[in-house]
C-alpha cells in the first residue's frame, strides 16, 4: 500500500528544479515509476511530494545529428526496443531495451529512470558505460555532460547534484567497424551479472571498452580488462580472454547474495566476457 | 524525514478516462493506484493482486493497448487513455476468441493469472497477429502461471491467433 503523498507537476525541466531545491528530500522526481514505487509501496523509502516529469516535452525523443546519438531521458524501454533509428546505430542497445525485465516494465519504465534509480541489477548502465556515453545533468541555472562511467557512484547513488534532472543520454555513433554486445545472466527475476564490450576491428582490436555490472554495488568499466585485448589480432584476443575475464570478475566487486555467490558471479563474468567477445567478433 | 501525511492533506485530481469503452470521470489522489481503483472503487475485479511488484502479470490491464501492471501504476496516470479490464474483452456477451480458445484448450486450471494472460496475449496478437511460438514466449515471458506449465496456455494463443486471422 502506497502512503498518500502530493503531486507536483512542473512545466519545465527549469521548474523541475526548483522544486527539488525548495523540497530537498521530501521530494522525489517521478517518471516511469517502476522502480520507485515499488521502494515506496515496501516503505523503504517514503517522500512528501512527488515531482512528475512526465509530461514535460522534449524529452523523449530519439534523434541522430553530427555523429551523435540523443536519447531523451524519458524514452520509455518500449519506445527504445521499437526505434528504428536504435535497431540501425545501435543494435547493442536495442536488443538490450528488447529484453529489460518483462513487457508491462519496459511500456513504463524510462531509460533516464532506470539511470536514476541505479539500481544495482540494472541493465543499461553497463552497456552505456562500453559506449562511451554521456549523459546531460540539468538544472534550472544550467546544464552538464557527466561521463556514464563516473555516474554511477554506488548502489542507488549516482552523481547527480541534489537539484539537478538527468535529461538525455548522449552515445556517439559507432564507426563502421565498430562492434559492441551486452549479454546478461540471471536465474531470478533481474539479472545476476551483465557484461558489455565494444571495440573497433580493423585488422586488429582497437578501443576495447569492458564494463560489468549486476554482479557488485554499480557498474564498472575495467580498464585492466580492455589492456589484455587492446592492439590485439582477434586471434591473440580469443586466447586473452580467459586472463581479461579472469581481471573483470575481480573488478565487478561481486558480492554473495541471493543472486549468486561472489565466486559464481566472477566466474559467469568470465563466460559472459567470451560469449561477448564471439557474438561481437563474428 | 518526511512527515507523514493524512487525508487533511488529500489532494484530489480529477480524471477522466475510458473504462471497458465507456466513459469514466472521478476523482483520484496521487497515491491511489489503478489496480485498487479498478477493483475495490469500480468493482471489477478480474485483475488480481499477486506479486505487487511487477513481476507475476495477474494484475495486467491493457492502457491504450498496452500491457500495464495495474498495482504498480498511478490511477491518475490514465486520465485521457484508454483502459481495457477482463470485464471488456466480450462483445455483446460473445466471448473474445481468446476467452474462447483459454476455454477449449484448457489454458487455464485456477484461474487467478488468466485475466492477466489473456490481457497481455491481446496486446500481443493486436500487434502481431502471427507471432511465431519464440516471440509469443519473449512477450508472454512477465506473466506467470503456477498450475499449466504453459503448454496449453501457449496452444490457447496460437488457436485464437489462426482463428482470429481467419476472421479477417
Amino acid at each position: 500500500m502506497l502512503r498518500r503523498f502530493r503531486l507536483e507537476e512542473p512545466g519545465s525541466i527549469s521548474e523541475a528544479s526548483e522544486l527539488l531545491s525548495r523540497f530537498g528530500e521530501n521530494a522525489k522526481v517521478y517518471a516511469g515509476g517502476t522502480e520507485l514505487l515499488l521502494a515506496m509501496k515496501e516503505g523503504l523509502v517514503q517522500y512528501e511530494r512527488l515531482i512528475n516529469v512526465k509530461n514535460l516535452k522534449g524529452v523523449s525523443e530519439v534523434t541522430s545529428a553530427d555523429g551523435m546519438i540523443r536519447i531523451g531521458a524519458l524514452c520509455t524501454h518500449h519506445e527504445l526496443e521499437t526505434s528504428a533509428l536504435l535497431r540501425d546505430k545501435l543494435p547493442s542497445l536495442h536488443k538490450l531495451e528488447q529484453n529489460v525485465a518483462n513487457v508491462r516494465v519496459r511500456q513504463s519504465g524510462t531509460l533516464g529512470g532506470n539511470l536514476c534509480f541505479a539500481e544495482p541489477h540494472a541493465d543499461p548502465g553497463t552497456l552505456l558505460i562500453a559506449l562511451a556515453a554521456k549523459l546531460v545533468a540539468e538544472k534550472s541555472s544550467g546544464k552538464r555532460e557527466i561521463a556514464a562511467e563516473d555516474f554511477f557512484v554506488d548502489a542507488y547513488e549516482t552523481s547527480l547534484q541534489a537539484d539537478e534532472l538527468l535529461t538525455e543520454i548522449r552515445i556517439p555513433v559507432p564507426a563502421p567497424q565498430a562492434r559492441s554486445a551486452y549479454l546478461k545472466f540471471g536465474y531470478l527475476e533481474r539479472p545476476s551479472v551483465g557484461v558489455a564490450l565494444a571495440f573497433k576491428l580493423n585488422g586488429g582490436l582497437s578501443d576495447v571498452k569492458v564494463a560489468v555490472g549486476c554482479a557488485g554495488p554499480a557498474p564498472r568499466r575495467v580498464p585492466e580488462a580492455e589492456a589484455l585485448l587492446n592492439g590485439k589480432s582477434r586471434e591473440e584476443a580469443a586466447r586473452s580472454l580467459v586472463e581479461a575475464g579472469a581481471v573483470a570478475g575481480r573488478a565487478s566487486q561481486a558480492i554473495s547474495d541471493l543472486h549468486g555467490s561472489q565466486d559464481y558471479k566472477e566466474h559467469i563474468v568470465g563466460v559472459l566476457l567470451k560469449r561477448a567477445f564471439q557474438a561481437a567478433a563474428s | 524525514m518526511a512527515r507523514p501525511m493524512t487525508r487533511h492533506d488529500a489532494q484530489l485530481i480529477p480524471i477522466s478516462f475510458t473504462l471497458n469503452g465507456r466513459l469514466q470521470e472521478l476523482d483520484v489522489e496521487p497515491h491511489e493506484l489503478l489496480l485498487d481503483v479498478v477493483r475495490e472503487r469500480l468493482g471489477l475485479t478480474g485483475a488480481k493482486r499477486s506479486c505487487d511488484v511487477q513481476v507475476c502479470g495477474a494484475c495486467t490491464l491493457l492502457v491504450d493497448g498496452r500491457p500495464v501492471s495495474a498495482c504498480t501504476t498511478l490511477a491518475f496516470e490514465v486520465r485521457g487513455r484508454s483502459v481495457l479490464t477482463i470485464e471488456g474483452l466480450a462483445e455483446n456477451g460473445k466471448l473474445h476468441p481468446l476467452q474462447e480458445a483459454f476455454i477449449e484448450h484448457g489454458g487455464f486450471q485456477c484461474g487467478f493469472c488468466t485475466p492477466g494472460m489473456i490481457l497481455a496475449a491481446k496486446a500481443l496478437l493486436d500487434e502481431n497477429p502471427a507471432p511465431t511460438e519464440a516471440e509469443l514466449k519473449h512477450f508472454m515471458h512477465g506473466n506467470i502461471c503456477r498450475c499449466t506449465g504453459y503448454k496449453k496456455i501457449i496452444e490457447s494463443i496460437m488457436a485464437a491467433a489462426k482463428k482470429m486471422r481467419v476472421k479477417v
